[in-house]
């Protein structure tokens, strides 16, 4: 392809876009079984009266979402945001929240969730994005800690102790009670939200945005307002990432400031990169490893976070590119 | 009032201090190695927990700190040489994903040596009462302790960093690894000590804390990130900078946390001051970092370009 | 004088009490291919970035077509025509030959705030790359990725993406540094091209290539302009020889 004119074919490509289904058939028919799996293994648990399995699924995409907004500015964007969970903690409050008060409608909670964790993104994106490297990383750190500890400080929605969400957001036309259809729900949400990271990284949008990722100064200089473009960026990541915070106090019931303690955004981060970053399915792959992972350690002995750092750490000195590149290397050997 | 708020203005000092000792080895380790230390707090926890267990078998907390900072210091070089030294050439992200592990592996760790309760550390005799420091205002002695000890340190890394040979390798390292190499000296050997250096500093923190809020599993996870907005304050690689944020940031978290709603009383209503003022000043911090970070985006101190 | 597209007035810039930038003038008129040369340390670096917008100068002005752009963001610069090459390469590496370019193209056409509709079958950002690529004689190496070209070619491209945003002055940072003969040839090439359609600064450490390319040279040393004038008159200049070209 490189010596030869270019082929139609070979200039249609040119972005080399991540495609929606992976690039390779094998790639493609094994992420299409991941996430049918991921639809159907917890409704036949549930069929099977196995319920732990729909709520431990429903957790997992929950996160899986997070991680997929987390991967929009982290994967595709270069912003390595070490707060991402903020946005879960926002996202689960604007449901919690209003619920205190009376106001049960999901109409008003996942609007809320989206709009407060948009304006949150926007006001400390903007001051964030003036900085570049380790004080990007510290500064999206210190502001999660920052919306943590506001959370904390409210006393009238339970402080430390967190608060209880009794009755779950009301939407009239589906009973989100129900834990298939919360299941579901999250399900369809994550679908979407992949579909929109996919289309947004191939647009001109995404094109600048992995333009900044690749060489900020140039992109400057080919006349892009380099910092306008991330921060929306930014905005569009933390928006997404309050839905999923929404979801996942929906289906806790009960909320917390530990909800985004900065070690979540910790663990949000890890499942990324273990995924793949810059991969649209990686997040889903990593957040579905990670959790089971934690879930089969913690099994076995209460102190599972000690073998759970000691992969982390041999993750990152032996995996490159992540799971996604794991099997991508293994597809390409076998 | 005023006696009230020079109480706080010292115990202001006091975490001032503490934070200094913890944001000079996160400028030392990133200034010189270009490393990111999420588990900085780590070693200011088990500096901490050796503490207490020596304060037990020594019976004096005052022999077992120099004992504890061995003990520390020894845990930075295993960690360094081990683990750490593989990432130098790595990026960012790598540095904060493998130190975030290592916080995972240290909280546990901890947790099964010593037990999920915090262990409270005896003080001696001498150090358990209170002083006058002005008529009628008397304060804990241990704090002054604290504020002293640590004026003392930053006293000694400016002179080790300013008038010593290994304050000229770390400073040559910091803006020309190649010369340090071609003067012939190990900078494996040289990376390897500053990073027990900082682990010491980070240990004594802990040490220095554990006698009043008891040694506890995840004690350095909150204030690491304090840590962390005094070296974006001050400017990260300067140890200047991270000096004076450290003393601006400990005043102002500690004065706004006891003034704040007091202050606010004068502009809005009683109940009101008295929601808003917590929440307030438990963001206070960050929003003088964000607004510091508008007019100086390298910080107030930037160090000069390497 | 005549008409002048660029000029720089009386640009001073130090860092730590030594100046970098020492009350330079320089005025590059409409069409010309004028070269910037100086030795090592002379200060090019810094009134490249200066003229580009990474620099505030400490006093003097930069003037775009009469336009003052002296505190005019980098990124606005390239929509009153500038554009520029970067002395280290810089292009983006993981894309291809035609998404580098499409990127340039894009960034003049219109609004990038488009979230839904890919990129990459624009053919309003695709022709206009394509024909780009033609000119510096990439056409072939459209579909390769930037990271398996040559250092020549990579270069080659930079120079496209600049020229996708239409400039009607270009700002080139040794684009033949760390070229071989036959690279720095071709380059050469492609500027004699592009003489007299674009205005261009050309700063340059390649004597052969200056003299060959530059209408007019001026020389910069320890901040200074020394000597501004035609390539015969600069080679006869005394101050230059002793200042410069004596030493090699």
């Amino acid at each position: 392809m490189s010596e030869a004119a270019p082929s139609a074919a070979a200039i249609k490509e040119f972005t080399r876009p991540p495609s929606l289904l992976g690039k390779s058939v094998t790639g493609r028919y094994i992420t299409v079984a991941f996430m049918v799996l991921l639809l159907v293994l917890p409704l036949v648990a549930w069929f099977t009266g196995n319920t732990f399995y729909l709520d431990f699924s429903t957790r997992i995409i929950c996160l899986s979402f997070a991680a997929v907004s987390l991967n929009l500015i982290l994967g595709f964007g270069g912003m390595i945001s070490f707060g991402h969970a903020a946005f879960i903690g926002i996202g689960a409050y604007m449901v919690g929240i209003p619920a205190y008060h009376g106001y049960e409608s999901g109409w008003l909670h996942f609007p809320l969730a989206m709009g407060v964790s948009a304006l949150f993104a926007l006001v400390t994106g903007a001051v964030c994005l003036r900085t570049k490297g380790v004080y990007f990383i510290m500064i999206t750190m210190a502001f999660a800690q920052m919306a943590y500890y506001l959370f904390l400080s409210l006393e009238e929605y339970g402080g430390d102790d967190g608060l209880t969400i009794y009755n779950r957001s009301v939407l009239n036309i589906i009973d989100i009670e129900n834990k298939v259809v919360l299941f579901l729900l999250a399900y369809a949400a994550l679908a979407t939200g992949i579909y929109a990271v996919y289309r947004i990284v191939n647009s001109r949008f995404g094109m600048v945005v992995r333009g900044c990722q690749s060489n900020e100064a140039r992109m400057k200089a080919l006349g892009y307002n380099t910092y306008a473009y991330r921060l929306t960026a930014y905005v569009i990541a933390g928006a997404m990432c309050g839905l999923a915070g929404a979801l996942l106090g929906n289906f806790q019931s009960f909320i917390s400031p530990d909800m985004m303690g900065w070690t979540r955004s910790g663990e949000l981060m890890f499942m990324v990169i273990l995924g793949g970053t810059g991969t649209l399915f990686g997040p889903v792959l990593g957040a579905v490893a990670f959790l089971v992972i934690e879930e089969i350690l913690s099994a076995f002995t209460t102190y599972w976070a000690l073998p759970f750092g000691i992969l982390l750490i041999l993750s990152v000195l032996f995996i490159k590119g992540g799971l996604s590149g794991l099997i991508h290397r293994g597809l390409k050997h076998g | 009032m005023s006696t009230l708020f020079l109480i706080q203005f010292l115990n202001g000092l006091q975490l001032g201090v503490l934070l200094f000792l913890l944001a000079a080895g996160l400028t030392l380790v990133f200034g010189i190695m270009d490393f990111v230390n999420l588990a900085h707090g780590s070693l200011y926890m088990i500096g901490a927990f050796f503490c207490a267990t020596l304060t037990f078998w020594t019976g004096s907390f005052l022999l077992a700190v120099p004992l504890a900072l061995v003990a520390t210091a020894i845990v930075g070089l295993v960690v360094e040489t081990g683990v750490i030294r593989h990432l130098y050439q790595r990026d960012h992200l790598d540095h904060v994903l493998a130190t975030f592990g290592f916080i995972l592996i240290a909280d546990t760790s901890v947790q099964l040596i010593w037990g999920p309760e915090g262990i409270a550390i005896p003080l001696p005799e001498a150090l358990q009462g209170q002083v006058q420091i002005l008529p009628g205002v008397i304060f804990p002695a241990y704090r002054l302790v604290i504020i002293a000890a640590g004026l003392l340190v930053a006293f000694g890394l400016y002179w080790l960093i300013g008038r010593t040979r290994l304050g000229m390798l770390i400073r040559a390292g910091a803006s020309n690894r190649t010369m340090v190499s071609a003067l012939g000296i190990d900078i494996k050997t040289l990376f390897t000590a500053v990073f027990a250096l900082g682990a010491v500093l980070a240990g004594l923190a802990g040490m220095l804390i554990a006698p009043i809020t008891e040694a506890t599993i995840g004690m350095g996870n909150d204030i690491i990130i304090t840590a962390f907005v005094v070296i974006i304050v001050g400017g990260i690689g300067s140890m200047k900078g991270a000096f004076i944020a450290a003393m601006l940031i400990g005043l102002i978290d500690t004065l706004g946390r006891s003034f704040l709603d007091d202050m606010l009383k004068v502009f809005i209503p009683v109940n009101a001051a008295e929601t808003a003022g917590p929440a307030i000043s438990s963001m206070l911090i960050y929003i003088i970092m964000a607004a510091v970070l508008a007019l100086h985006p390298q910080g107030l101190f930037p160090p000069k370009v390497r | 004088m005549a008409d002048t597209l660029l000029a720089v007035r009386n640009l001073k810039k130090s860092f730590g009490g030594v100046n970098a930038t020492d009350d330079v003038s320089i005025e590059v008129e409409r069409g010309e291919l004028h070269a910037v040369i100086g030795p090592n340390g002379a200060g090019k670096t810094t009134l490249i970035a200066q003229l580009s917008g990474d620099l505030a100068p400490d006093s003097g002005k930069v003037l775009l077509d009469g336009k003052d752009i002296t505190s005019v963001p980098t990124h606005r610069r390239s929509h009153f025509g500038m554009a520029r090459s970067f002395q280290i390469t810089s292009v983006f590496m993981n894309m291809s030959v035609i998404a580098n370019v499409s990127l340039a193209v894009q960034s003049h056409d219109g609004t990038s705030f488009r979230f839904w509709q890919p990129a990459c079958t624009e053919e309003r950002l695709r022709r206009p790359a394509m024909d780009i690529l033609d000119k510096v004689g990439l056409a072939d190496r459209a579909g390769t990725i930037a990271s398996a070209m040559s250092h020549g070619e990579r270069r080659q491209l930079e120079l496209a993406m600049a020229l996708a945003t239409k400039p009607r002055f270009l700002l080139l940072d040794e684009p033949m540094a760390g070229m071989g003969v036959e690279e720095s040839a071709a380059m050469v090439g492609i500027l004699k091209g592009l003489k007299g359609d674009k205005t261009i600064l050309l700063v340059e450490h390649d004597m052969d290539a200056v003299f060959a390319l530059a209408d007019r040279i001026s020389v910069l040393v320890y901040g200074r302009v020394i000597a501004t004038g035609k390539p015969a008159e600069i080679r006869r200049n005394k101050a230059v020889r002793d200042a410069y070209l004596g030493e090699d």
